[in-house]
Formats: structure tokens, C-alpha cells, sequence
């Protein structure tokens, strides 16, 4: 399997914080990769270099071949990555359809012939709202296509990010704490749909603290603790890694003065 | 949507089902009916009222309701509440002044240079913009009215603007009972054509990203919405429309000085009349502006006393930002609604409100009762 998303030495510093020193990770093509760590180990912080949310200081972030380092996010997205945000954001005063159709906007400015593309067209083509319905079938939340957002509860919002970053076909989602804040009756229909979309193709990269999530669902999940991507293995290696214990629960030299 | 429907079948007479469907089916209608009688008699209306008084009351009043539509085009779809506004109106009234100066154009001819204050408004608004829409709200506000500032000082101090004695307008030869008639048409079809423009671009791929960009600005980056690129492009249509307002103010009055060149009463009546009427909405500033400016005009000529209608208008502002800052549109929407519904509130359907009211779970499969999933224990 070749590797899809990659970084390369990545370094970023806050002030004096040093949120991430060296870290390199990668994502096979086609696999569902887990980002886990302690709060502060700089997940979301590598989420934030690679979709374009932050410059880094040193390192590069590679897409296939590509290198995409310090791209905006607009552009980060046009190469196929998306993500969502660890506090759900949603369109609030665009109707659930609008939202979706924000999402296709980049696919459907670039079909066709650009030159001569019509800048006032109606949003959302027929073609495009089909597909919204579709993806919006597929998560549960179509009855709402034309609420307000803003409408929606806290769990519907998750569906809804979740559905409108499928709308350009990524090759890579983002998912930062897919599982954070949301019924556990909820966190199984997530990890359902995730599980359906990468049988399909996608690739996914989740950052989440709720394990059985992860181990339940990740080929390959990597920790990060202080900015450096300690160890990477399948759930069962790492389920047993003394790495992992000691970035969540303390160094064993810690146990041993206590 | 027609979730409301459905719960009306039990009792269902010809008439509530006629009531139930008639939202969806009459909101556009309903415009069209609106806007089609509003222009109507917005053309009759210097043919019937000939006080000229009156019709120039009407010039002013077309003027800020072409302003407020292009003010809301850009603040009110962005929600980038710019009070940078008669940067535009004073750099379209310069340049057809300097231009009818340097080459000695008199009489109907200036009227030709109109397109170029679209134009020199529009090279104006590129700069300003790539400047005051790297920051947001509250910085952006202080950044716009910082660059209004700078071109007032301009105004009074470059050789080319004629410093404080400003610049006169070229001779119209015209009868005076009929004079403002011309100006009146002209502000009406800028109205017109500005709002029409509005209505466009809300519905568009364009206008929708703007709304992106309004609700969730990093959000809609991440979406692929080039947002310097879409907001530039906003910032500049509204400021080409507002830089043709002020040309045609400026051959009505005949003159443009610095201070009512860019004056900043200007920036915020265009803001106060989209508040006033319902900000980011389509009807908002055109409603805001026909009621306020008549309303501002009326109460100078009774009060003859300046300063008191300043005050009001003060006032006035502060009473629709900290009251009703959602604006009239809006909120008399909700009252009709409320009205129109409140058949089905008494009937405690709980179907009535399903998408308002957030439902305890998730939808779709996720829906049933959450028994304990199979999952292990945290």
C-alpha cells in the first residue's frame, strides 16, 4: 500500500510552547489511521499544518507526491483533503442544502470550462443537490435538508460536517473527535459510515480520545505525546505499548517515586 | 417545508389546506407582487407629486435606497460592517468632477463620465480592501473608517480636489420645475439595477459563499471558498455601485465639497437604514431607506435647526442597534408567521415544529431508543 498523507519532521512553536517537535506521521492509502495522545500532545495542531490552519515552523507535509506544506486551506482542500473541527462548525444561518452545497462549490467551479463559467449561476446544480440528498440519506439527517443549521442538534450538526466534507469526493477526511460529546447509540452510526465510506475508498486520519472508537475501528493508530509521534502500530500493538501507558499515564519512573 | 402539512389533514377543509400550502407557493410570488407595485409607483411618482420639494426628497431617497442595497451587498451578506462607505460615494463624485474639469466637458455631456466612477470607485475599492479585510469585525470596522478619514483629508488637502472650496459641477440648462425629474429616473434605475444585482448574487454560487463566509469564515476556507478573492469581489461591486451614487448626487447638487464629499453621516445612514430595515436580507436596506431618508429630509425642513435632527438621527441609531438590530424585516416576519401558525401551536402538534425544535437523539437509524450498545465500559 502506498502512503497517502504524510509529514515530514513537522515543528511548530506558540510563544515558547513547542506544540510540535519533529513530528512525523504517516496514512496509508485507503486505511483508517487513528491520531491519539494526551490533551496539549498536539493533535489538533498537526490537524491545523496539514489542512493549512497555521504555518509551520520547519518540516513538510506531503499529499501522495505532492508537497502541500503552508498551502491555504482552500487550496489544501481542492487537493482532496478535508476535515472537520473538534467543536462542530456548521453554516448556522444557511439552510442544511446550503450547507451541503458550500461543500461542492470547489467541484463545481472547476467542471467544465472555467473561462467562460457563469459567475452569477444558481447554487447547486441539479446534479449537486441530488448528491446532497444522497450523502444526507446516508448519515440520517435528509428530513432536515431545508431547516436552518442552526436548528439542528448538537449530534446533527456532527452528521451534518461529517456529510457536506464528502461533497468534493476527498481522498483524505480529517476527523478531529468524531465521537466527542454525542450518544453512544450515535458514536456507533459514526463509526458505521466510516467504516461504509472507506470500504468505498476514503482514507481517514480521526484524532479521539474515546478508545473503544479508535481501537475499533483504526488499522494503524499513532500516538503523539509532546509534539513527537512516539509510537505507531496496529491497535493491538499499541493497546500494549509501554510508550502509550507512559504518555497517558505518567513515566514509570513516576510509579516508581510514588 | 411540508412538515406543516401534514398535520393539518386531520381537519381538512379546502381552506387549511390552502393555508398550509400557501407559504412555500406565495413567498416568491409575493415579492414579485411587492417589488412589481413598488416600482410602479416609484415611476409615477414625480408625474403625480410635481412639488419639487417632493421629487427632491425623491432623488435623495433613491439615491441612499441604491446606496443601502450596495452597502448590504457587501456588509450585510459578508457581515464585514464597513463604515468606509462614502469613500466610494466621494471618490465617484471627484472623479466625474475633475474629469468634466481637466476636459472642459459642459452641459448633458457629463453625463457620459458616469461609467468612470464606477470604475475609479471600483480601482479605489481594490487596494482598501486588500488592507481592511485581512482583519475582522471590530478591527475591520476601525480599519474602514480610519481609510474614510484618510480620503477626507485628502480631499481637503490636495491641489486636484480642489481643497475646502471643492469642485462645482458642470451648467445644466434645464427648467427648473422639471429638473429633478432626470436625477429622479437615473437614482431609480441604479435602485433598481442595484437591487436586482443583489437579488442575483444572493442566490448565486458567489452570493452563497459570502454567506459562508458571514457564518463561519475559517469553516468555509476549509470548504475550498477562496475568501480574500470572494470578499474583494464584493467589496469592489458595492463600492462601483455606491462610487455612481455619488456622481449623480453630484451633478443634482452641482457641487461637492470635502466634508459632504465624504461625509461620515453618510457611512452611517447607509448602515442605520440596512439595520433599520434588516441587515443581509434582500428587502432590508430598500425598505430601511425609503422610510428613513423622506422621514430624515422631512424632519429637517419642519425643524430648521440642524443639529436637532442629527440628534434624532443619533438616536435613532442607537435604539435600532441595541433594540431592534435584526431589523423590520425580519422581525415582523416572525410576528406573521407566529400569526399564521398559531392555528397549529393550539393544536399541539409536535409534528408542527420538527426542525425548530432539536430533536433528543440523532435522526435516521440512530433514532430508536438508545439501549446500551454492545461497545465495552469506558
Amino acid at each position: 500500500m502506498s502512503v497517502l498523507l504524510r509529514t515530514q519532521d513537522v515543528c511548530k512553536t506558540f510563544g515558547g510552547v513547542q506544540a510540535l517537535a519533529d513530528c512525523s506521521i504517516e496514512v496509508e492509502q485507503g486505511s483508517i489511521a487513528g491520531l491519539i495522545g494526551p490533551n496539549g500532545s498536539g493533535k489538533t495542531t498537526l490537524f491545523n499544518m496539514i489542512t493549512g490552519y497555521g504555518r509551520v515552523d520547519r518540516g513538510d507535509v506531503f499529499l501522495g507526491d505532492r508537497k502541500i506544506t503552508n498551502l491555504p486551506p482552500d487550496k489544501v482542500f481542492g487537493h482532496g483533503i478535508s476535515r472537520t473541527f473538534q467543536l462542530t462548525r456548521v453554516f448556522s444561518r444557511l439552510t442544511v442544502m446550503e450547507n451541503m452545497i458550500v461543500g461542492a462549490h470547489y467541484s463545481e467551479r472547476t467542471q467544465g470550462v472555467r473561462r467562460f463559467r457563469n459567475p452569477l449561476a444558481r447554487a447547486g446544480g441539479p446534479a449537486t443537490r441530488q448528491r446532497a440528498m444522497d450523502l444526507l440519506e446516508f448519515t440520517g439527517i435528509a428530513d432536515h435538508a431545508g431547516a436552518l443549521a442552526e436548528t439542528l442538534s448538537y449530534g446533527q450538526r456532527k452528521l451534518l460536517e461529517l456529510s457536506y466534507v464528502l461533497m468534493a469526493n476527498p481522498a483524505i477526511v480529517l476527523l478531529d473527535e468524531p465521537a466527542g460529546g454525542i450518544n453512544p447509540t450515535l458514536i456507533a452510526t459514526i463509526a458505521d459510515r466510516i467504516r461504509d465510506l472507506n470500504a468505498q475508498g476514503t482514507t481517514f486520519l480521526i484524532v479521539e480520545h474515546n478508545m473503544d472508537f479508535v481501537m475499533g475501528l483504526c488499522d494503524r493508530v499513532t500516538v503523539l505525546d509532546y509534539g513527537n509521534a512516539v509510537v505507531s502500530g496496529s491497535p493491538e500493538v499499541i493497546r500494549s505499548d509501554h510508550r502509550v501507558l507512559d504518555a497517558y499515564l505518567g513515566t514509570a519512573e513516576d510509579d516508581d517515586e510514588s | 417545508m411540508s412538515a406543516g402539512a401534514s398535520p393539518d389533514t386531520g381537519r381538512a377543509t379546502g381552506i387549511s389546506r390552502w393555508r398550509a400550502a400557501r407559504p412555500a407557493l406565495s413567498q416568491t410570488t409575493r415579492g414579485w407582487t411587492v417589488a412589481a407595485v413598488l416600482l410602479v409607483l416609484a415611476v409615477i411618482f414625480p408625474q403625480v407629486i410635481t412639488n419639487q420639494v417632493a421629487t427632491q426628497i425623491g432623488v435623495d431617497t433613491m439615491l441612499f435606497v441604491a446606496a443601502a442595497v450596495a452597502w448590504n451587498l457587501f456588509s450585510g451578506f459578508t457581515g464585514y460592517i464597513s463604515l468606509g462607505a462614502a469613500v466610494f460615494f466621494g471618490t465617484g463624485a471627484y472623479t466625474v468632477g475633475i474629469a468634466a474639469l481637466h476636459w472642459n466637458i459642459t452641459g448633458d455631456a457629463e453625463f457620459a463620465l458616469l461609467p468612470l466612477a464606477a470604475l475609479a470607485a471600483g480601482v479605489v475599492a481594490v487596494p482598501f480592501g486588500l488592507i481592511a479585510l485581512r482583519v475582522r469585525r471590530h478591527t475591520f470596522v476601525v480599519i474602514t473608517i480610519a481609510i474614510f478619514f484618510i480620503f477626507q483629508l485628502m480631499a481637503f488637502n490636495l491641489n486636484i480636489t480642489g481643497g475646502s472650496v471643492g469642485i462645482s459641477a458642470p451648467f445644466l440648462t434645464w427648467a427648473p420645475e422639471t429638473f429633478n425629474n432626470p436625477f429622479y429616473y437615473m437614482a431609480l434605475a441604479l435602485a433598481a439595477g442595484a437591487a436586482v444585482l443583489a437579488w442575483l448574487i444572493r442566490g448565486s454560487r458567489f452570493g452563497l459563499q459570502l454567506r459562508a463566509i458571514r457564518d463561519d469564515e475559517d469553516r468555509a476556507r476549509g470548504l475550498g471558498v477562496r475568501a480574500m478573492r470572494v470578499k474583494l469581489a464584493a467589496f469592489v461591486i458595492s463600492g462601483m455601485v455606491i462610487g455612481l451614487v455619488g456622481a449623480i448626487w453630484f451633478f443634482f447638487i452641482g457641487q461637492v465639497l470635502p466634508q459632504y464629499g465624504f461625509d461620515p453621516l453618510f457611512d452611517l445612514s447607509v448602515a442605520l437604514m440596512t439595520f433599520f430595515g434588516g441587515f443581509g436580507t434582500l428587502w432590508g436596506p430598500i425598505l430601511g431607506a425609503l422610510i428613513l431618508e423622506p422621514s430624515e429630509q422631512y424632519l429637517t425642513l419642519r425643524v430648521s435647526n440642524s443639529y436637532a435632527s442629527e440628534l434624532v438621527w443619533g438616536t435613532l441609531f442607537l435604539l435600532v442597534i441595541l433594540f431592534f438590530s435584526r431589523g423590520v424585516i425580519p422581525i415582523v416576519g416572525e410576528w406573521m408567521t407566529a400569526w399564521r401558525t398559531r392555528g397549529q401551536r393550539l393544536a399541539g402538534q409536535p409534528a408542527a415544529d420538527e426542525a425548530a425544535a432539536p430533536g433528543p437523539a440523532a435522526p435516521g437509524p440512530a433514532q430508536q431508543p438508545s439501549t446500551p450498545s454492545g461497545r465495552s465500559a469506558r
